[in-house]
């Protein structure tokens, strides 16, 4: 891929709402994204490989669990940072903001909360410095937007849990050293267990031929009578709220993320608008592409507001799930309509892997889909507003 | 040993330049400042022997308080602590006596700056901070090794490289070639969250004159729009070079 020129818009000078640490976080990451990712990411696209290098290059910089606090190896950052980190990564790949955004929310953040404390002693640094990589099963073959209805499950043995079940789609798997697995209990509630490669009937088949995601290993998890130690059971939560709050956590950044997907297309189309010239004329002096240009900006514009908000009510601890499903889902719909109208305006190009627009365009169907779907996400606010389950 | 880095808060390159207050001023709305690159390569040098022989390495600047972000960067990559003279940096001699000031009071063995800033590219302050301090002065520098008390230092000089030796206390005006581009530091989260800890004191400028004073800037002249014309059509190169170059 041609050099990374990209330069981030900030039309209503948002940046005044960020502190200095703030703006150094996100710059400190784009810088990495610039050096680290750009380079490398069209490629293992191309090739459809997941570049392990940057697990270890991840967790230098400090991408994985940023607001972990620093005694368990996170920075103790707030959570205005943890999104512009995803905001830049996913700028350079979502699945590079992907593997980051399951590492920090869906491993940490759960070892974290609901770990005891020698879990997060013996799990999180490791964790935070990329040494290990986890991964996070909750949707299974039958149980995708319904996880209530899964039926991985867990029987006590005495002296150990006996896990039976299967996971899928599940991001990191194939690379993962740990596995977040929920399933159900004896008593049929659900339980978050720390899995380890290497036990006994586990095992992590990858999920080969995918369009998106490329660069993002995804895989299943089987589990065939594994022996779980009791003492890898999460405990201080239980029930279908215990993984949710993990998925508001990652939610919350995909929705940051999101915006680095749609800033990267907008900028590389507005970029090639004032370059191309066709009827003796940069492409971007006539109407129908102004149009676009306009339109795109204003809607990233429109997203930041909503992830700036979000991301002061997640700080003050008082972001409701549903305010995090209509920023997930606004902010991924968006990307993906720019992802569209970008890649058009670049023509034949458009379509090539000289530019980011295309990878961007793939990716974001995985990400619309993931952490609850776009219907899904319509559904919780729908039922937020009404009051009306029209879930079933 | 302690190490003193020069850190001077320059426009990023990509920036688009204007002036205001009669062209006398730097237009500095919507400008990304950033640590000048020179700096950046003494800087990180300056990490890497810190870490090799445990020297503390202080980062100063001449600025107002919009310069703190670069040097609270400097922080987080790494350096120990941090000072702001408060002044406007408009003039070499003014700026050297201000560090100069600062750096008899803390012997340093070793200071570093930069060839020049990318802003103004002066490049006087390095030598005259050297005189002030009354230490030897290598310019243009792109190796350092030390030994003890002892300097190797490689300074560019036209078309090949000279090798001189010297005694700390030392300075060198830094460039690419202390260290290469894929070695500076891109601060990490953690070292973020320290750079919260660490000292930034800020000082009062002393006493110093300021020798020079700006008239004006001038941006050079757009370069004008340029007419292709077929290779074939010899007439209309001829028509355009009497009618519009009037060249001919
Ligand atoms: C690349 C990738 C990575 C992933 N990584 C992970 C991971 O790390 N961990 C993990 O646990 N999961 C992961 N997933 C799984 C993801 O979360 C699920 O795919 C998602 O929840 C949707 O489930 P499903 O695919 O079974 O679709 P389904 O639930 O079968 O949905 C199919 C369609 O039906 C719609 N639908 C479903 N229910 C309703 C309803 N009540 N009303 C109206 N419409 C409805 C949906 O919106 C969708 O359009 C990943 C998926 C992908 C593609």
């Amino acid at each position: 891929m041609a050099t990374d020129l990209f330069k981030a818009p900030d039309y209503y000078n948002l940046d005044d709402l960020l502190s200095e640490e703030h703006i150094m976080v996100r710059d400190a990451t784009r810088d990495w994204v610039k050096r680290s990712i750009s380079p490398i990411i069209e490629e293992a696209c191309q090739k459809a490989e997941f570049p392990k290098q940057i697990v270890s290059g991840l967790g230098e910089i400090g991408a994985f669990g940023p607001y972990i606090p620093e005694e368990y190896g996170g920075a103790g950052l707030d959570q205005i940072s943890y999104g512009l980190i995803m905001q830049e990564l996913e700028r350079g790949d979502s699945g590079v903001r992907s593997t980051a955004s399951v590492q920090s929310s869906l491993v940490m953040y759960p070892i974290y909360k609901y770990g005891n404390e020698e879990q997060r002693k013996k799990y999180l640094p490791k964790l935070a410095s990329g040494e290990h990589l986890g991964c996070f099963g909750l949707t299974e073959p039958n149980h995708g937007s319904n996880p209530s209805g899964m039926e991985t499950n867990f029987k006590d043995l005495g002296d150990h849990y006996l896990l039976n079940g299967a996971k899928m789609w599940i991001s990191n798997a194939p690379f993962a050293d740990i596995a977040i697995v929920w399933a159900k209990s004896e008593e049929n509630r659900i339980h978050g267990l720390i899995v380890e490669r290497g036990m006994e009937g586990f095992s992590t088949p990858e999920t080969h031929n995918k369009w998106s995601l490329r660069a993002s290993a995804t895989g299943e998890l089987v589990f065939d009578n594994v022996k779980v130690p009791k003492e890898n059971l999460l405990a201080n939560k239980s029930g279908l709220g215990a993984p949710l709050g993990c998925l508001d956590s990652a939610r919350f950044g995909i929705a940051w993320g999101a915006i680095g997907a749609a800033m990267d297309c907008y900028d590389t189309a507005l970029r090639y608008s004032k370059e191309r010239i066709q009827f003796d004329k940069p492409i971007g002096a006539f109407q129908l592409q102004q149009k676009k240009l306009a339109e795109m900006i204003t809607e990233i514009t429109k997203a930041q507001l909503l992830t700036f908000r979000l991301g002061q009510l997640r700080n003050e601890g008082r972001a409701t799930s549903a305010q995090i499903s209509m920023a997930k889902r606004n902010n991924v719909d968006m990307a993906m309509t720019i992802a569209r109208d970008a890649r058009q305006m670049l023509g034949g190009m458009g379509i090539t892997g000289e530019y980011p627009i295309m990878r961007h365009m793939m990716n974001l169907e995985s990400v619309v889909t993931y952490e609850g779907t776009h219907d899904i996400h319509l559904l919780i606010t729908g039922m937020d507003v009404t009051g009306f389950n029209a879930f079933k | 040993m302690k190490i003193l880095v020069c850190i001077s808060h320059v426009p990023d390159t990509t920036s688009k330049i204007n002036f205001t207050n009669n062209n006398t001023e730097f237009d500095s709305n919507g400008i990304t400042f950033v640590i000048n690159p020179y700096d950046e390569f003494g800087l990180t040098r300056a990490m890497q022997i810190k870490e090799a022989t445990g020297a503390t390495v202080t980062v100063i600047n001449v600025g107002s308080a919009s310069t703190e972000p670069t040097l609270r960067k400097a922080l987080a990559i790494g350096a120990d602590d941090a000072v702001r003279i408060n002044a406007e940096p408009t003039d070499a001699a003014f700026v050297a006596r201000l560090l100069a000031d600062y750096a008899e009071e803390q012997n340093f063995d070793l200071i570093i700056t930069g060839r020049e800033s990318i802003d103004y590219n002066g490049g006087a302050v390095p030598g005259m901070l050297a005189t002030y301090l009354d230490i030897p002065f290598v310019n243009a520098c792109i190796g350092l090794e030390l030994k003890g008390t002892k300097s190797t230092v490689i300074r560019e000089i036209d078309g090949g490289k000279e090798t001189l030796e010297g005694n700390l206390p030392m300075l060198l005006a830094g460039q690419k070639g202390l260290v290469e581009e894929k070695d500076l530091r891109i601060p990490a989260m953690r070292g973020i969250m320290m750079a919260r800890k660490k000292p930034l004191t800020v000082i009062e400028a002393g006493e110093a004159v300021k020798q020079t004073s700006v008239l004006g800037f001038e941006l050079p002249e757009a370069k004008a729009a340029c007419t292709m014309i077929d290779a074939d059509n010899v007439e209309q190169l001829v028509e355009l070079l009497h009618s519009e170059a009037k060249v001919i």
